[in-house]
């Protein structure tokens, strides 16, 4: 058999067109992402690691004493949790822009805007996750109780993702541009603010005896938002910078 | 006079600065018919493409497919083309057998994996789909790029420099995949410098220099 009539043969063994679900395509980008993560171990341990340093760097430079600590505490670890965040931001669309993968899903059958989340998703399973989930042990070095631990992990259990959600906007905007990761950098830290308010502040007000409820629940409110609004922006974004 | 062309220009422009790449390009192309669009590098075939995709918005003008205006990003225009421009999509972490299973699912051609494994054969890289697509040959890049067109069920292929690093025996693949395309009433515009294997009857050609204003030469001028 000819490798020709070989490869017609493949033509006749596809089977009936459907195009894919919304879910369908999250999904798909979703596994593609934490694919390609899981071969390139080796960035996602540098954001980690860096996320593990910069908050055991600051009980070395500042007073030992147990109360300046645990006051410093939840900025700081809120502070480095969006800096790691930061940092994994340009992985997020600029390596599939250059190889032409983001082209191919403009133009593919499902959504961009879907595959743009799936995409963001990975973002988060791959950074906001695991720093959720390391924040309570370097917590320990701030002298934080168990409660402040509890609700720190809280805290970036919900708000990490609404700093992919963001980020993912500065990322998609920034695509193309020349000196992109720093104007990134300009364009996404004033949008985590609020983020780093509210989180911190369920901390704070738990560690003075008071209710952390009412910032969660802001953080969550924001959340929702940023999960219905986002990636229509991201997907609006990234078909400028492919135009 | 063929009725209505399945894709159809009209008086596009395009520009890229302050430069006018084309413009008032008109041209149909029919079911079963391919259109070689020629002219040196910079020209704006690339960009050409780009708009008939509906990736890029034109300067002035309109694309039609099958009568219908179509807009950037339109979903009936993304429901026919396969695309496969100087940026292949491949990642390099993955596989070859992973990056053709990735595009025939955005491309929802609904191939298998049995499919998939002969679509790989056929393109000579039977023993290459384990492979991390880094390790590939730029000439082994675009047979992932065959394979995909083997098992493409869009109407509508939009090929950028289809030629480039194939050898012979890729140019012949290429060739049959063509013929079988247009004989199944496809339709193909592609951007080359080298003609395409196609039968006489389907040597349409377009060739951008020809059109293009002198406008560079007055600026410069200026």
């Amino acid at each position: 058999m000819t490798s020709a009539s070989r490869l017609s043969a493949a033509v006749a063994g596809t089977s009936g067109v459907e195009p894919p679900s919304v879910g369908g395509a999250v999904v798909f980008a979703l596994r593609r992402d934490l694919r390609v993560a899981l071969r390139s171990r080796a960035e996602l341990g540098v954001e980690l690691l860096f996320y593990v340093i910069v908050v055991s760097l600051f009980p070395l430079a500042a007073s030992p004493s147990r109360a300046v600590l645990s006051t410093l505490g939840p900025g700081v670890l809120w502070t480095s949790a969006l800096l790691a965040s930061l940092l994994a931001l340009p992985r997020l669309f600029a390596a599939d822009f250059a190889d032409g993968t983001l082209e191919q899903m403009a133009l593919a059958r499902g959504p961009l805007a879907a595959y743009a989340s799936g995409k963001m998703l990975a973002h988060w399973l791959t950074t906001g996750l695991p720093v959720a989930v390391l924040a309570p042990l370097l917590g320990a070095q701030y002298a934080l109780d168990g409660v402040a631990l509890a609700l720190l992990a809280a805290s970036l259990l919900i708000g990490t993702p609404i700093l992919s959600l963001l980020g993912a906007i500065g990322a998609a905007l920034t695509l193309g541009t020349r000196g992109g990761g720093s104007l990134l950098a300009l364009l996404v830290l004033p949008l985590y603010a609020p983020v780093l308010i509210f989180g911190a502040g369920a901390v704070d007000a738990a560690r003075a005896g008071l209710s952390a409820a009412p910032q969660l629940s802001l953080l969550a409110a924001g959340l929702l938002l940023a999960v219905v609004a986002v990636p229509f922006a991201v997907a609006a974004a990234v078909r400028i910078a492919l135009d | 006079m063929p009725a209505a062309a399945a894709l159809e220009a009209r008086s596009l422009a395009a520009t890229r600065g302050d430069a006018t790449l084309f413009r008032d390009l008109a041209f149909g192309v029919g079911a079963g018919e391919a259109l070689t669009v020629r002219g040196p590098n910079g020209c704006g075939k690339t960009t050409l493409l780009r708009i008939l995709a509906g990736l890029t918005e034109p300067a002035a003008g309109e694309v039609r497919w099958h009568g219908e205006r179509m807009h950037v990003g339109d979903p009936r225009l993304r429901a026919a083309i396969a695309f496969n421009g100087h940026l292949a999509g491949l990642k390099d972490e993955l596989t070859v057998e992973e990056n053709l299973a990735a595009w025939t699912a955005l491309d929802g051609d609904g191939a298998d994996a049995g499919a998939r494994s002969r679509a790989l054969a056929g393109a000579g890289l039977a023993r290459r789909a384990g492979l991390p697509a880094r390790a590939l040959s730029q000439g082994q890049r675009r047979r992932i790029g065959l394979a995909r067109l083997a098992l493409s069920r869009r109407r509508l292929w939009l090929l950028d420099e289809p030629l480039t690093a194939l050898d012979t025996e890729a140019t012949t693949l290429l060739a049959d995949l063509l013929r079988r395309h247009l004989d199944a009433g496809g339709t193909v515009v592609a951007a080359s410098h080298l003609p395409l294997p196609l039968p006489p009857e389907h040597g349409a050609e377009l060739d951008l220099a020809a059109l293009r204003e002198p406008a560079r030469s007055h600026a410069s001028a200026a």
